[in-house]
């Protein structure tokens, strides 16, 4: 499944010029709040139309501005995850569930009732109505209705934004077995990095009304050129790793990537799992000679790629260690005084406790 | 102290109930329908009909009733076609009754049944859309549900306004026992008899049983309403 859209719109003051594609997976659709996210959205959904412009989905037209074709939104067999949920008060979590399902066609359903209960874990809600629910329980029962359309494409705002940290961890590993095991195209709004990290094979960076960016999460977020549009703080790496061992004495796990062992607080995943692992460029100090004294349990060493200036008193590094791309940000005073300049060897050091656990989760298959 | 009620005066209990009834259940599906074009309508001549609604609200009844024996009369402009063409006869029927309570109780069934249309969550509706639900399903399985309590509430209010109503009824279609002759014509009528005190009375009593009932009904319905929606 690919979707491929190419629109301009106008709402009001706000004007956006979009195009980008899909490419199978999970496509995260980041930005700052105002920069349009949420209205691709509903160009995609059918309830807002462009000016101008195409939407397709695979070989299947949505929009067609120039052919006069506009779906109407029941038409698209798309799927809608919102942020509140917006389960219907009167029915049970099972007729929730199968409301998509009187108004698919017989044959388009491919989705399995017990497969998604099972999958999201729905057991004890069916019989139950949603006020009773819990906002985590509202969520997948949402997620679980619209999968149970057997859409072409999932749509999810900010499925997340609505729940603490604790229930987002409870939810994240549903949506990644949803990405993995339903094999269904999903498009996702956040604008938590940390989600695109653990979910997304591709993003596309919006701002602004324009796409800055889009392409394989790992290449997105290691450009240099993003960092300073993405925020302060936000810029990182993303690391490719798997699980190697665990340490139950000082409670820490050991991780593979190509720039070396990765220690981090415990994780609960079985070794040899395949993990991504985000890396914030303000958590990496840089230093000149390998340190001996420090506490800091991640030493990697490395080569500078690129300089980039952030702001009036910092500087971005990307630095190259065997393979993986990690980002760094220090003052240009400190790049002054250490001589840092493209092509210097030099050794990136990294604390276990500052690694974004929330952004730690299983590979996506997809780009 | 006699307190059987007289064959004539439970003849005037059964007609009331049977006009209420009737009006109220007629009323009902006109009702969600003006309802829901108020809330949600948006075209010209809305706040006409917003305005035609509730006339027979603010209207003395007596009025209300001048213009249906006008218009729905024997010769009348609606009552002739009606009769001619369809046999449906109101005037000094007790389905002219029944039409005067009906057309009395709208405004407060529309209103009841307005209120709980704007109080749906329309991002519901959309919901149920992107679910693949054409517009008219969305209606039926969504947004019918939902104002379920208001519907119910507009039919309660409708069949006790139907029970009271005098003004309209008496000026329409009089006051013949066995065939207009509701609840309140015959007090009415017993008032102006000497030694009619003690059977109006009786009456009375009942009227009250009978609106103790309905308002008892309608919090048990809007009870069992509440629990299927899990509040």
């Amino acid at each position: 499944m690919t979707l491929s859209v190419d629109i301009e719109a106008r709402f009001g003051d706000f004007q956006l010029t979009t195009a980008f594609q899909s490419g199978g997976g999970l496509t995260a659709l980041f930005g700052p709040s105002g920069s349009g996210k949420t209205s691709v959205m509903e160009l995609v959904g059918g309830v807002r139309r462009p000016l101008k412009g195409r939407i397709t989905l695979d070989d299947r037209v949505l929009v067609d501005t120039t052919r006069g074709i506009f779906l109407a939104p029941h038409r698209r067999r798309i799927g809608w995850v919102f942020q509140e949920g917006r389960l219907f008060p009167h029915l049970t979590g099972r007729q929730n569930l199968l409301y998509g399902q009187w108004f698919t066609p017989r044959r388009e359903r491919h989705e399995n009732f017990e497969r998604v209960v099972d999958l999201l874990g729905l057991a004890h809600l069916l019989d139950r109505r949603p006020s009773g629910f819990s906002g985590g329980e509202r969520s997948r029962v949402g997620i679980g209705r619209a999968l149970l359309t057997s859409p072409r494409l999932l749509l999810m705002d900010e499925p997340l934004a609505a729940l603490d940290d604790v229930r987002k961890s409870e939810i994240l590993p549903y949506i990644e077995r949803l990405r993995d095991q339903m094999g269904v195209e999903i498009l996702y709004v956040t604008h938590s990095i940390a989600e695109v990290v653990r979910l997304a094979g591709r993003v596309v960076l919006l701002s602004g009304g324009k796409v800055t960016a889009s392409g394989p999460t790992q290449e997105v977020l290691a450009s240099l050129d993003l960092a300073a549009s993405l925020g302060e703080g936000e810029a990182g790496a993303v690391l490719d790793a798997h699980v190697e061992a665990h340490d139950p004495v000082y409670g820490l796990s050991q991780l593979r990537a190509r720039a070396g062992s990765i220690h981090i607080g415990a994780l609960d995943l079985p070794v040899g799992t395949h993990v991504h692992l985000r890396v914030r460029a303000r958590d990496v100090l840089i230093a000149t000679e390998r340190p001996n004294s420090v506490s800091a349990l991640n030493v990697f060493s490395g080569r500078i790629l690129k300089l980039a200036p952030n702001g009036a008193a910092s500087v971005d590094l990307a630095v190259d260690c065997s393979g993986d791309i990690l980002l760094a940000s220090v003052t240009r005073r400190s790049a002054h005084e250490l001589g840092l300049e493209p092509g210097r060897p030099v050794y990136a050091i990294v604390k276990s406790v500052s690694f974004d656990r929330l952004g730690v989760g299983t590979a996506p298959n997809g780009g | 102290m006699d307190f059987s009620l007289s064959p004539e005066e439970w003849t005037a209990v059964e007609l009331s109930l049977r006009v209420a009834t009737v009006a109220s259940l007629a009323s009902l599906l006109p009702g969600i329908a003006v309802a829901y074009l108020l809330a949600r309508g948006r075209f010209p001549g809305l706040s006409i009909l917003n305005g035609l609604v509730h006339l027979p609200l603010v209207m003395p009844p007596v009025v209300t009733g001048y213009l249906l024996l006008m218009g729905f009369g024997r010769r009348g402009l609606f009552g002739a076609f009606l009769s001619d063409y369809f046999g449906i006869v109101f005037s000094f029927r007790w389905t002219g009754a029944a039409l005067a309570s009906a057309i009395m109780a709208f405004p407060l069934m529309v209103r009841a049944i307005r209120l709980s249309v704007e109080a749906v969550d329309r991002r519901l509706e959309a919901a149920a859309g992107t679910l693949g639900a054409p517009p008219f399903a969305v209606f039926l399985t969504v947004t019918l549900p939902l104002i379920a309590p208001g519907i119910l509430a507009g039919l309660i209010l409708a069949f006790a306004k139907a029970m009271g109503e005098f003004g309209a009824t008496i000026t329409f279609v009089s006051n013949i026992p066995g065939e207009t002759q509701t609840l309140p014509s015959a007090i009415y009528a017993l008032l102006q008899v000497p030694g009619g005190e003690w059977p109006a009375f009786r009456l009375v009593l009942v009227s009250i049983a009978l609106s103790m009932a309905a308002l008892v009904a309608s919090e048990w319905m809007a009870h069992r309403v509440n629990i299927r929606m899990g509040n």
